[in-house]
């Protein structure tokens, strides 16, 4: 019984191995070298298959990419100088996270900006106990008060009728 | 002053809003290509025409012209060859094929079935210079001025009214420039 869980579940995983994954034969000196392959290849984006990295993209350019960043690993480059290799060739578009730059500031810090932003009005929210609207502006002259007061209680006023200018009290 | 802050929320999401209205219309599927304004990377490649002897960028016109990216597979291609056929004939503007990622014999077969626009067509089979150009698949089309500086670049098929929409206009731009 125990063998045959063992073979089952061995076949489920090896089901699961080819998923999302382009096979490529390069070999590597170093591991190292090879887990570098794997990063770069997981952090640019392919330019054809726009959703997908290059690892996990089954197009024709994404393939000569890794062969491209295979080589460059080969030679020596840093992560750095392929990165640079990528950029001059496909642009910003390549990367996943953006370079800081005058264009993407607002991508950066835009999100900051709009949490401030709820702070600020939260805070001023909270201090005026829950109304946004002025709290100093209700407050109504003794002539006025008498005419809300009138409007309230007169029973025969319908709805309509209280369409005057001034019926900043009327609950119509 | 109080009201005003009021109305921040509103013009948040009207600026929002605004930009992402315009994101609907954006084309995500052309990059806007890193080499506008930059020379034509170099090469030394084979060519269909000229056996073994390899091509660079002496062998490439003195005047602008444009550099089409094609394969024999690339149905698009066949789509707007009549195009640069036309163009060809009337001696609108030299244009130089990449042939990207084929096979020589295919290539030649296509050109001899469906009439060779090209002045010269440079051989990239692996892709590498397809890499160097910023090329994510056939066709796209490059304008390149006299002094070998890429000018413009098209992704996609080219039909009639991208012709003489955008071609047209940018071939005149860039030798108006050269002038």
């Amino acid at each position: 019984m125990k063998i045959v869980s063992a073979l089952v579940l061995s076949l489920v995983f090896l089901w699961a191995l080819p998923v999302n994954a382009q096979v490529d034969v390069y070999e590597f000196e170093t591991v190292e070298q090879e887990q570098r392959f794997r990063q770069l290849s997981n952090d640019f984006r392919c330019p054809m298959c726009q959703n997908a990295n290059l690892t996990g993209s089954p197009g024709g350019v994404a393939a000569d990419l890794r062969r491209e960043i295979y080589r460059m690993i080969m030679e020596g480059q840093t992560d750095r100088q392929i990165e640079e290799f990528m950029l001059a060739r496909y642009g910003d578009f390549v990367l996943y996270k953006p370079r800081l730059t005058l264009q993407t500031i607002f991508l950066w810090f835009g999100p900051l900006l709009f949490l401030i932003a709820g702070v600020w009005f939260l805070v001023g929210f909270v201090r005026n106990g829950g109304d946004a609207s002025d709290k100093k502006s209700v407050t109504l002259s003794s002539e006025e008060l008498a005419r809300l007061s009138r409007l309230l209680h007169d029973k025969s006023i319908k709805p309509s009728d209280a369409d005057s200018p001034k019926r900043s009290g009327g609950k119509a | 002053m109080k009201n005003m802050i009021l109305y921040l929320p509103v013009l948040g999401f009207l600026v929002l809003g605004g930009m992402m209205w315009r994101g609907l219309y954006l084309d995500s599927r052309t990059l806007p290509s890193a080499l506008i304004d930059r020379p034509l990377p170099e090469f030394e490649l084979r060519s269909l025409e000229l056996g073994d002897r390899l091509v660079t960028r002496q062998d490439l016109p003195n005047e602008p012209f444009i550099l089409n990216i094609w394969g024999s597979y690339c149905l698009p291609c066949l789509q707007e060859n009549p195009i640069f056929m036309a163009a060809m004939e009337n001696k609108i503007i030299p244009i130089v094929g990449v042939n990207y990622k084929d096979r020589d014999d295919a290539a030649r077969e296509w050109l001899d079935d469906n009439g060779n626009p090209f002045t010269l067509n440079i051989i990239d089979d692996t892709g590498r210079y397809g890499i160097d150009l910023g090329v994510y698949g056939a066709p796209e089309t490059f304008i390149v001025d006299a002094s070998g500086v890429i000018r413009f670049k098209h992704i996609g098929v080219i039909d009639y009214r991208i012709w003489d929409d955008e071609i047209m206009p940018a071939i005149a731009a860039v030798r108006a420039e050269g002038s």
